[in-house]
């Protein structure tokens, strides 16, 4: 029923005998809601354990949890009347990337998200959630829109990052991404971004230079994956655990070095456990940080936006 | 220019801190056509290989100096950034690969910043420097590329950024992913007050740094044969599983997809970047002071003393 994570194990072992039981009393006659309820206990005190110390190593599998709700979860469950707006104006629409219009709390927003897909061939549609060039002139030309017509902006990060392709590098990645945090600068809208799930690199900074920046409790945000930081740095991509424990790439530790404003905690278990429990979560913290920029004016949210960013390292807490 | 070698060095000297002189009968051999080049014509003709005419790297100093008036510029003592603020360790220690750039390379880290005339015109340099750390951006660059542009803004003159990086530096994580959004800022400022913002692509400028301020220039200039890009030519063919084209990622191929206005050989850097950025002010014609002379780069700059 659920897609294990390697450290999850004995929670699966667990959840297979609950499952076992319940197929048994169906059968037959035996009571076993006695056995059920100890076993869930024990189920929630494990999940409790292994959640409350998790490494950066196995937040970054979180994070990448195929159950994990994904941008389109959150736009039908969040955003009413969403109306998704399409293509670059240049060259392509880019799947990886979805935008557009839509209701939250009954306001007019303009929502953008990285897209990994659900299954096979839906993640090959939104190519796993890596953007090519025109993903990012999408995002500048709906940030530009929603700047023209006053509307808040709400992004949803969750990309392992911008496409490494011949095609991508011709259109020009590089500019397309530096356009599109160039952008994010300009504009003088109140801008939220959610890292939902991977916050990779270039990619995820590029729709990421908000007024205010969440990360979900198991997120990671990076700027390189450890996969890649490993074959680099230790030349061994077996090395990843220890590079995402160098990377500091966890929510808690993007809070601690002031890169982010705040962490929306996921439900016992993760995200991907109870995803409409974290969607809800996700939307409560949105409305409250729209709250906070609701009253400034535009030219403030611009200026606050870079002062904020431009403090981020120049002083670190011990 | 033997005078002016006479009468700078020791004190050039003093300032670099004994950097290791290379003999001038000294032979390279050119990593594009392979012939060999004697030390002094290499460095006499910009570091540019006269038989092929392929552009070998240069440091920032070297940079500076074929760029400025004489060679002669102000370089500014930037602020100190927090060094391994993560306290990063991988194979090795972090800190002990920067003390180990900073002992080779004798900059504090991969960027230089410095003010003077060029061809007349006011103008603020920032480059980077592939020796230290492969020009990589962490803290430091991010507030050195930030008090460039301050600079600029307050000394009214032009930016003119001259990278050549393999992008972010990981050791510094999410820090240097946040100098992406940083150096953004920093070109806006510039932009903003109405000064012209000027990129010269030199060879790499990829990742992180090409993702960037790198790609924001009013207008963009490539360094014959550099490599420009986002994601390196190692991870593309990884991913696409096939050999990339013949001269993908090069100046000219970014030329050709419209990525860059012009590219250009070091011997005419100097004169295009006067020529464009006296259009841009609208100045009368730069005749006259492209008549003041450029330096070879191994004359040391002229540091004048302290303000
Ligand atoms: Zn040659």
């Amino acid at each position: 029923m659920h897609n294990y994570l390697d450290f999850e194990k004995p929670i699966a072992d667990l959840e297979g005998k609950i499952e076992e039981l319940r197929h048994l009393s169906s059968d037959g006659e035996v009571n076993i809601a006695d056995e059920v309820t100890k076993l869930q206990a024990k189920v929630d005190k494990l999940l409790r354990q292994t959640y409350a110390k998790l490494t950066p190593w196995q937040k970054t599998q979180i994070a990448r949890h195929p159950d994990r709700p994904h941008t389109v979860d959150y736009l039908s469950a969040l955003i009413d009347d969403f109306t998704p707006l399409a293509g670059d104006r240049a060259f392509a629409e880019d799947k990886a990337i979805i935008g557009g219009l839509g209701r939250f709390r009954g306001s007019s927003v303009v929502v953008i998200g990285n897209e990994k897909g659900a299954d096979t061939n839906d993640r090959v549609t939104h190519n796993f959630g890596m953007a090519r060039p025109e993903g990012y002139r999408k995002v500048i030309r709906l940030m530009e829109l929603a700047d023209h017509f006053n509307l808040p902006v709400i992004t949803l990060v969750d990309t392992p990052g911008a496409y490494p392709g011949v095609d991508a590098e011709a259109r020009g990645q590089a500019e397309a991404i530096a356009r599109s945090i160039e952008t994010c600068f300009q504009i003088k809208v109140p801008l939220i971004s959610v890292v939902i799930g991977e916050g990779g690199s270039g990619g995820a900074m590029a729709m990421a230079a908000a007024n205010c920046v969440l990360m979900l409790e198991h997120a990671i945000y990076s700027v390189i994956s450890p996969e890649g930081c490993a074959s680099i740095l230790w030349r061994d991509g077996e090395q990843s655990k220890d590079a995402a424990d160098a990377l500091k790439l966890t929510a808690q530790d993007l809070l601690k070095l002031d890169v982010i404003e705040g962490i929306i905690a996921e439900p016992l278990g993760g995200a991907h456990r109870s995803r409409d429990a974290t969607i809800r979560a996700v939307g409560e913290a949105i409305e409250g940080s729209l709250q906070d920029l609701s009253g400034l004016d535009g030219g403030v949210l611009k200026s606050k936006r870079r002062e904020k960013f431009l403090k981020i390292g120049s002083q670190l807490p011990e | 220019m033997n005078w002016l070698k006479n009468i700078v060095r020791p004190k050039l000297k003093r300032l670099v801190g004994g950097q290791k002189e290379i003999p001038d009968n000294l032979w390279h051999k050119c990593p594009s056509c392979e012939e060999m080049v004697f030390h002094r014509d290499l460095e006499q003709n910009l570091r540019v290989c006269p038989h092929c005419g392929h552009h070998l790297r240069l440091s920032a100093e070297a940079r500076l100096k074929i760029l400025f008036d004489e060679g002669k510029y102000q370089s500014i003592e930037l602020a100190e950034a927090l060094a391994d603020p993560l306290k990063f360790r991988d194979r090795r220690k972090y800190s002990d690969r920067l003390k180990e750039a900073q002992a080779k390379t004798t900059l504090q880290d991969a960027l230089i910043v410095a003010h003077g005339r060029m061809g007349g015109l006011n103008v603020v340099i920032a480059a980077l420097d592939f020796s230290f750390m492969g020009g990589s951006m962490g803290v430091a660059v991010g507030e050195g590329l930030i008090a460039a542009a301050r600079l600029a803004v307050v000394q009214d003159a032009s930016l003119i950024v001259v990278p050549s990086s393999g992008g972010a530096r990981m050791q510094e994580g999410i820090l240097s992913l946040m100098q992406m959004a940083r150096t953004t800022i920093a070109v806006e400022e510039v932009k903003e007050a109405g000064l012209p913002y000027i990129v010269v692509l030199t060879d790499p400028t990829t990742g992180g740094v090409s993702a960037s301020f790198a790609m924001l220039g009013d207008v963009a200039i490539a360094e014959t044969g550099a490599v420009i890009g986002f994601a390196g030519a190692r991870v593309i063919e990884q991913t696409i599983r096939e050999k990339l084209p013949e001269g993908f990622q090069r100046a000219e191929y970014l030329l050709e997809h419209g990525m860059v206005d012009m590219v250009v050989r070091r011997q005419d850097l100097r004169e295009t970047l006067v020529r464009v950025i006296g259009l841009l002010i609208n100045t009368g014609p730069a005749g006259d002071v492209l008549a003041i002379p450029p330096v070879a780069i191994d004359a040391p700059a002229l540091e004048s003393p302290a303000d």
